[in-house]
């Protein structure tokens, strides 16, 4: 009995035997257009007829490629599963000779990928936990390092890189002003106009000037700056790093004698050290001028009062504890970027994914650190 | 053996190998004799870079070591280690130049570091040693602005900056085409007869190792060690060991089974 094709869009043909065995004739286009419908003629015929021996007659193929070869294999690997006799008969030279390689490359995937299994949850769960474990270890190891090498640097200050120094003040300090006033700016804009929703129901227009300025000095000013230079400096300092350990250019500063910790990350953080700060004291500036604008011109304030105000509500103390928070923010932004950079292995997938890395940590390291300052200056004070 | 050691300037003692778990290589031995240039050849990942990296001091052998003029390039001391490093010059494979420094900054960065020369001896070197490199005149281009082929002589010549007394090449002729390849071949014999600069050559590229190599080092990745020494044309006459000859003749391990 013949199953002939119903229309032109089918491609097997199935033969049946006397012994309950069919030989299915395929022809036509074994391609990757066609091997998905293919593969289904191929489903149906089986469950219909449940051979018990299957010949594969490749004589009216008149185009066949490697995906055509896989849907090939798996007609074997069908037969092979429910143990019944297989054979491709008529196959042409090309045919064979493709069916030959393709065939050869599969069984080597096959016992290559056999031994690996995916790890368990717990394996998963405890792989994970030493990896953030040893990322920590690294990361204070190098802080350390950093440390070291900064007060070395300090001693000897004509050892430090000072032309690579003043690249990065003008690449991350002079180059991100401009971001960091307009944001301040604009968030100093929206905290006056909040507050004053709130503190016109009282006639407590004047404090607007002590909340934005307090406001500014003591919290917004060095996180905004902070969260600023993370984004513009951190990730760059990452890239630039992991870009030359990519190149080798790492690989060779170490064999030229050149410490990569003072060569690289050195002038960076230095430069941080340096830029953070006068940029916290800009965004504060501006933070206040944002409150300003509004305090004049939407609640009839004097600029002269609004001043005063602000002037009253702020303390040295104040001013120098956001200084010294903005330090450590720069040592702990540049340092991270560095690290991260340092980390890098492989190519340039590895250079993105550390310097998100070095972003994402230099966020968290920043929010940490200024909560442990909140605690420690309410205490101080 | 004592009499060997007197006249080789790098002595590899049981240097075994190992990313993490993954063992690359273990127990190799062999020495380098004073302005010889030894290759070292073997197939992809037989850790053939590895061991030029564990030559000169780059990683850390898990066991072992590796002797440069009689100091451990691994735990010596820092000044042991300043001196070696003054005496080594490596050219890795991309050519590992400072992307944001011209050509003349990146010869001149070790000579600032290691001398107290003047700007104008210092500029005067620099050229010199480009001019060596064929590359004369090129002295304020960045590396972005050149050639492959460039990019590696300009790495020899940032190599060669303190004239070491041993250069270690990282497949020096991977990525240049046959002409380019062969220059830099000529190039490192006329180094090598010039200064009797001592040369540790990674390579696979045949022509290459039969045009300069005094001796080869042959590893194995299932041997996980060496599996011959010896001047190439002896080995390829000679050898009785298949994987040897193979290679030499360029025929694909198991090409046997392979074959359709």
């Amino acid at each position: 009995m013949t199953i002939k094709p119903e229309d032109n869009s089918r491609y097997i043909a199935a033969d049946q035997e006397d012994d309950g065995g069919i030989v299915l004739h395929v022809a036509g286009k074994l391609s990757l257009m066609t091997m998905n419908s293919i593969a289904e003629e191929f489903r149906t015929l089986t469950k219909t007829l449940n051979p018990s021996r299957l010949t594969v007659d490749l004589g009216g193929v008149e185009y066949l490629d490697s995906a055509g070869v896989l849907l090939l294999k798996e007609m074997e690997q069908y037969a092979e599963k429910r143990s019944i006799p297989f054979v491709f008969s008529n196959a042409s030279k090309e045919a064979s000779g493709i069916l030959t390689l393709v065939g050869r490359t599969l069984k080597e995937t096959d016992s290559k990928s056999g031994g690996k299994e995916d790890p368990s949850l717990l394996e998963q769960i405890g792989e994970a936990s030493m990896s953030v474990t040893r990322d920590f270890a690294n990361l204070m190891t190098f802080l350390g390092d950093l440390l070291v090498t900064l007060f070395q640097a300090l001693r000897q200050p004509a050892s430090i890189r000072w032309s690579d120094f003043f690249f990065y003040v003008r690449r991350a300090g002079l180059d991100g002003l401009p971001i960091v006033a307009l944001l301040s700016f604009l968030l100093g804009l929206i905290i006056a106009f909040m507050s004053s929703l709130q503190l016109k129901q009282f006639g407590a227009n004047l404090y607007v000037a002590s909340l934005v300025g307090f406001g500014m000095v003591r919290e917004l000013g060095p996180i905004m700056t902070a969260i600023i230079i993370a984004g513009r400096s951190g990730s760059a300092f990452a890239a630039e790093i992991g870009t030359m350990m990519v190149n080798e250019e790492v690989d060779a500063l170490i064999t030229m004698g050149f410490n990569p910790t003072r060569f690289l990350a050195l002038p960076k953080v230095l430069a941080a050290m340096f830029v953070v700060p006068l940029l916290t004291l800009y965004s504060d500036l501006f933070g206040i001028l944002g409150g300003m604008v509004v305090g004049v011109l939407g609640f009839d304030l004097t600029v002269y009062t609004y001043v005063q105000q602000t002037i009253k509500s702020i303390s040295i103390f104040d001013v120098v504890s956001s200084m010294i928070k903005a330090v450590v923010f720069a040592i702990l932004i540049a340092g991270i970027g560095c690290q991260r950079g340092f980390c890098v292995r492989g190519g340039a997938e590895a250079v993105g994914k550390f310097t998100t890395s070095a972003v994402v940590a230099g966020l968290f390291l920043i929010i940490v650190a200024d909560s442990l300052f909140a605690i420690i200056l309410y205490y101080i004070r | 053996m004592n009499e060997r050691q007197d006249a080789s300037i790098i002595v590899v003692e049981n240097l075994t190998a190992r990313y993490g778990e993954k063992l690359i290589f273990r127990d190799v031995s062999f020495h380098v004799k004073k302005g010889e240039i030894l290759v070292i050849l073997g197939g992809s990942g037989c850790g053939k870079s590895t061991l030029l990296k564990h030559m000169f001091g780059l990683y850390k052998p898990a066991a072992g070591r590796v002797l440069i003029n009689g100091i451990d390039v691994a735990a010596g001391n820092e000044k042991e280690l300043m001196e070696i490093r003054r005496n080594i010059g490596v050219l890795f494979q991309s050519g590992a130049l400072f992307g944001s420094m011209t050509l003349a900054e990146n010869v001149s960065l070790p000579l600032e570091e290691y001398t107290d020369l003047s700007r104008e001896v210092i500029d005067r070197i620099v050229s010199m040693k480009l001019s060596m490199v064929s590359l004369a005149g090129f002295e304020n281009l960045l590396p972005s602005e050149l050639s492959g082929g460039m990019k590696k002589r300009a790495g020899l010549a940032r190599a060669m900056a303190l004239d070491p007394t041993v250069l270690f090449f990282d497949e020096p002729s991977a990525g240049l085409d046959p002409v380019t390849s062969a220059e830099l071949d000529i190039l490192m014999k006329q180094i090598n007869t010039g200064l009797g600069t001592t040369m540790v050559v990674v390579t696979h590229e045949l022509d290459s190792i039969f045009s300069i190599a005094h001796r080869v080092v042959m590893l194995d990745r299932d041997a996980k060690g060496i599996i011959a020494i010896g001047p190439p044309h002896e080995l390829k006459a000679s050898s009785t060991d298949v994987r040897v000859t193979n290679f030499f003749n360029r025929i694909p391990t198991g090409g046997e089974t392979r074959r359709v």
